[in-house]
């Protein structure tokens, strides 16, 4: 038997002992998960026990190296496990932007002193973080963004306002973008600094969405005073780490219709809309769209698959999460399109119990913002064209 | 199984594409088709193919052939569909091979791979009978007589029947048009009496042929696998069939696309080149990220036949249903972003389009293959 084999029996044996029963249940809110945090609460002992077993085995992030709370597994293995995972319908242990968006940017461009300090406890789930990209007047054009952070000896002092931070009035720290040369051009005078947003000078306000949610805010730095080492990578260089964490945030929101996955949307449409003899879907144009969605899944799938493949042999184009974080969000959304229409009149319930305070609409609006945030469709459109396809124009 | 070629894999390519492009460009296919070609492809061209190995690619080793897989004849084929050059590749040597390798006997592997491999002998498969293709309907009679089997019925759109030596053909010995069972598979000659073969001259300038079969007699051992039990064996080589013809089809899809891609950096329009255009630009980036997911499909299907043939089923009719609407985008972008110039005969992406049509009717479109695979997983 080979050792990845051998890898696989126990990672299987393993996780069938120590993932409690609960944790095989499809998410139905982004509250099944644990979010970790100073402050943060599990909302069920299952969560609890499901998080601390991961954790102490380095399985929240596994391909992390071991000496920064990492389970060292290597790509063939971590696949592996996320295979596993997914067979048993495991939820994730823990939900954060440190794993997802923070710790790789950290992995390639921190300093010893910055990884040693901050990755071991995105691992364990000590801190949570949120991202300050998005400005007002600073969206899709990222780049023209505004926050100021001016010198003041070891320190910079920073002013200014971001938007749509998720999460940022329970983050403990913030992934910042500010600009710390405005006379440079604009790509040129960015700088990429993690602060406490315990800091004095922060605040941040709820902004209401059409979900009924209030996940993200309004965020506002009045002379926050953050110490020079806490920059990553180089001084006016941020746009480098910026740009790459969001490969990784676009890699992940691509994903993000998996880690959802419920019944198999033809057994939640046969519920509603019943079958005829032959066990067809009464409704036959609801029956093909689900088909036509399923069959663009499974390419999708196969395509995430190729995707890793291919960066494995060296054969990818570092645009190519765009082209993923597009056909990925645009999916997801036809997904959710189709879970209302099967559902129908009592897919339209927002507050009874029964309809588990509304959560199929509020996912179904939940989803739209899939292809705004990390960057619209239209932007990742424009990145393949001119990145992959090498079309002309600025 | 990582999804991408091996070293092999993509070397098979190299050589499959150095040969086609360099002998087969589409030019190849418009002299057949303007000169009214008999025969429709160049024998001389499937010998040089026969050279190289390709005829016998799935031929298992100790007949004379290669005994390579699924991948690699979709390799082939994605070459083949680059340059859309007419050959019995599809019906010979990926068809006709996997019937026989899969269901023959010793004495019918051994009288017919050989001559396949070494390009002596061509085969084609007929199946469908009716506009859709839908084998479970098949009508074709093939009543007990004497030793064997009479047949009576007719065939449309028998990929390369005009050209074959010998014929597959499925019938009914049982059961009624849409049951699985009483299908069996013939070995029959184009030769035998009875046999009609009206060459079909097609959109796509390939070769086609409609066969009517009058009192046609056929021997007890050219039974195809066992009698009744056809279905079956037939639904494997139609799989493979449909993996083929996806790879051909991303080919065919991603030489219309960098064809429209070219053009979108060299025609200027209102001052500027039309590919500055966002409304262009984000449609020919659509078009990629399809072609790029259909061809992870595709290869996902190739592989799975090779590693795991019996539930390969579903990601075949995911492979073949995404290579069809991939494809008919690609065909209908790639004309109207040539504007005029895409309709002229004169230019080559009009041939891309006719092919794709072909092909998406081959072994099932999209809508057939969707309605597999809600079948599959029982809605
Ligand atoms: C749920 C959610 C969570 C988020 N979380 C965070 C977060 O944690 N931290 C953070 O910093 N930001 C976050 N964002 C912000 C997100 O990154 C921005 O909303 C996004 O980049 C779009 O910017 P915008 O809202 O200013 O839209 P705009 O840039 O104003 O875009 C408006 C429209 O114009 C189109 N458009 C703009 N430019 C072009 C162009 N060049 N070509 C064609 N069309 C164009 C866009 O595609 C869009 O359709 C989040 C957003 C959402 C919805």
């Amino acid at each position: 038997m080979s050792d990845l084999e051998t890898f696989r029996r126990e990672t299987r044996a393993w996780l069938e002992a120590n993932c409690p029963p609960e944790m095989r249940r499809p998410m139905t809110s982004e509250n099944d998960t644990y979010w970790g945090g100073r402050n943060a609460k599990f909302s069920s002992e299952p969560q609890r026990v499901w998080f601390e077993r991961m954790r102490d085995k380095g399985w929240t992030v596994p391909d992390w190296p071991k000496e920064y709370g990492g389970g060292g597994l290597d790509r063939a293995e971590h696949k592996v496990l996320r295979e596993e995972m997914a067979a048993m319908g495991a939820r994730s242990p823990l939900s954060s932007f440190g794993i997802w968006m923070l710790g790789p940017a950290l992995l390639k461009y921190g300093n010893e002193a910055q990884k040693k300090e901050h990755l071991p406890k995105i691992a364990a789930g000590l801190i949570r973080w949120c991202q300050g990209y998005s400005e007002p007047n600073a969206g899709s054009d990222l780049a023209s963004l505004q926050t100021r952070a001016e010198s003041d000896g070891d320190d910079y002092i920073i002013t200014g306002q971001k938007i749509w931070t998720s999460y940022a009035n329970y983050a403990d720290w913030i992934f910042c973008l500010v600009r710390t040369d405005p006379t440079a051009k604009k790509h040129d005078g960015i700088s990429f600094i993690l602060f406490d947003m315990a800091s004095k000078g922060v605040s941040t306000k709820p902004i209401l969405l059409i979900s009924g949610y209030s996940p993200f805010c309004e965020t506002f730095f009045d002379n926050v005073r953050v110490p020079k080492s806490h920059v990553v990578g180089t001084v006016n260089r941020g746009w480098d780490v910026a740009k790459y964490l969001l490969q990784h945030e676009r890699a992940m929101i691509s994903g993000m219709g998996e880690r959802g996955v419920g019944r198999p949307l033809g057994q939640v449409a046969a519920d509603s809309v019943g079958t005829d003899e032959q066990g067809r879907l009464e409704d036959a144009m609801l029956r093909s769209q689900i088909s036509t969605f399923e069959i663009d899944e499974a390419a999708l799938g196969a395509a995430a698959e190729r995707a890793v493949d291919l960066a494995k042999a060296g054969q990818s184009h570092p645009a190519f999460s765009s082209a993923m974080k597009y056909y990925g969000t645009e999916l997801n959304k036809r997904r959710h399109e189709i879970l209302m229409s099967a559902g129908g009149i009592d897919a339209l319930e927002w507050e009874s119990e029964r309809s588990r305070g509304g959560a199929r609409p509020r996912a179904w609006l939940r989803t739209k913002a899939n292809s705004i945030e990390g960057g619209t469709s239209e932007v990742m459109l424009g990145i393949v064209a001119k990145r992959i396809l090498d079309l002309p124009g600025a | 199984m990582p999804l991408v070629l091996t070293e092999e894999q993509s070397m098979l390519r190299d050589s499959a594409r150095g040969l086609i492009s360099d002998k087969a460009p589409v030019s190849h296919l418009r002299g057949l088709r303007d000169s009214k070609d008999a025969t429709g492809f160049s024998r001389d061209l499937w010998k040089a193919f026969a050279e190289m190995g390709f005829s016998g690619l799935l031929v298992p080793e100790n007949f004379g052939g290669s005994g390579l897989g699924c991948v690699e004849a979709g390799v082939v084929m994605e070459e083949i569909g680059r340059t859309l050059m007419p050959s019995p590749f599809l019906s010979t040597a990926v068809l006709a091979v996997s019937a026989l390798s899969r269901g023959g006997s010793e004495a019918q592997k051994s009288a017919h791979l050989p001559g396949i491999a070494d390009g002596s002998l061509l085969a084609a498969l007929a199946i469908d009978e009716g506009a859709k293709h839908r084998p479970l309907q098949t009508k074709l009679q093939a009543v007990r007589s004497g030793n064997g089997f009479k047949l009576n019925g007719a065939k449309a759109l028998v990929v390369d029947g005009h050209t074959a030596d010998l014929l597959i053909v499925a019938g009914r010995t049982g059961g009624a048009a849409g049951e699985r069972s009483g299908l069996t598979l013939f070995l029959v000659d184009l030769k035998a009496n009875g046999v009609a073969i009206e060459r079909t001259v097609m959109v796509d300038a390939h070769n086609a042929a409609r066969i009517e079969f009058a009192n046609v007699e056929v021997d007890a051992d050219h039974v195809l696998g066992e009698v009744d039990q056809g279905a079956a064996l037939l639904d494997g080589v139609l799989n493979i069939g449909r993996g083929a013809v996806a790879s051909e089809m991303v080919g065919l899809s991603e030489e219309v696309f960098s064809r429209t891609v070219s053009y979108l950096k060299e025609r200027k329009q209102f001052g500027k080149l039309i590919g500055e255009f966002q409304a262009l630009q984000h449609r020919a980036a659509q078009l990629y990220i399809d072609i790029e997911i259909t061809r992870a499909a595709v290869l996902k299907a190739l592989q799975t036949l090779d590693g795991d043939f019996d539930r390969a089923s579903a990601a075949v009719a995911v492979a073949k249903a995404r290579a069809g609407t991939t494809a008919t985008l690609a065909v209908q972008e790639g004309v109207q972003m040539h504007g005029g110039m895409g309709m002229t005969d004169q230019f080559d992406i009009g041939f891309f389009m006719k092919r794709a049509r072909v092909c998406q009717e081959l072994f099932g479109d999209s809508n057939y293959h969707a309605d597999q695979l809600a079948r599959m997983k029982s809605y």
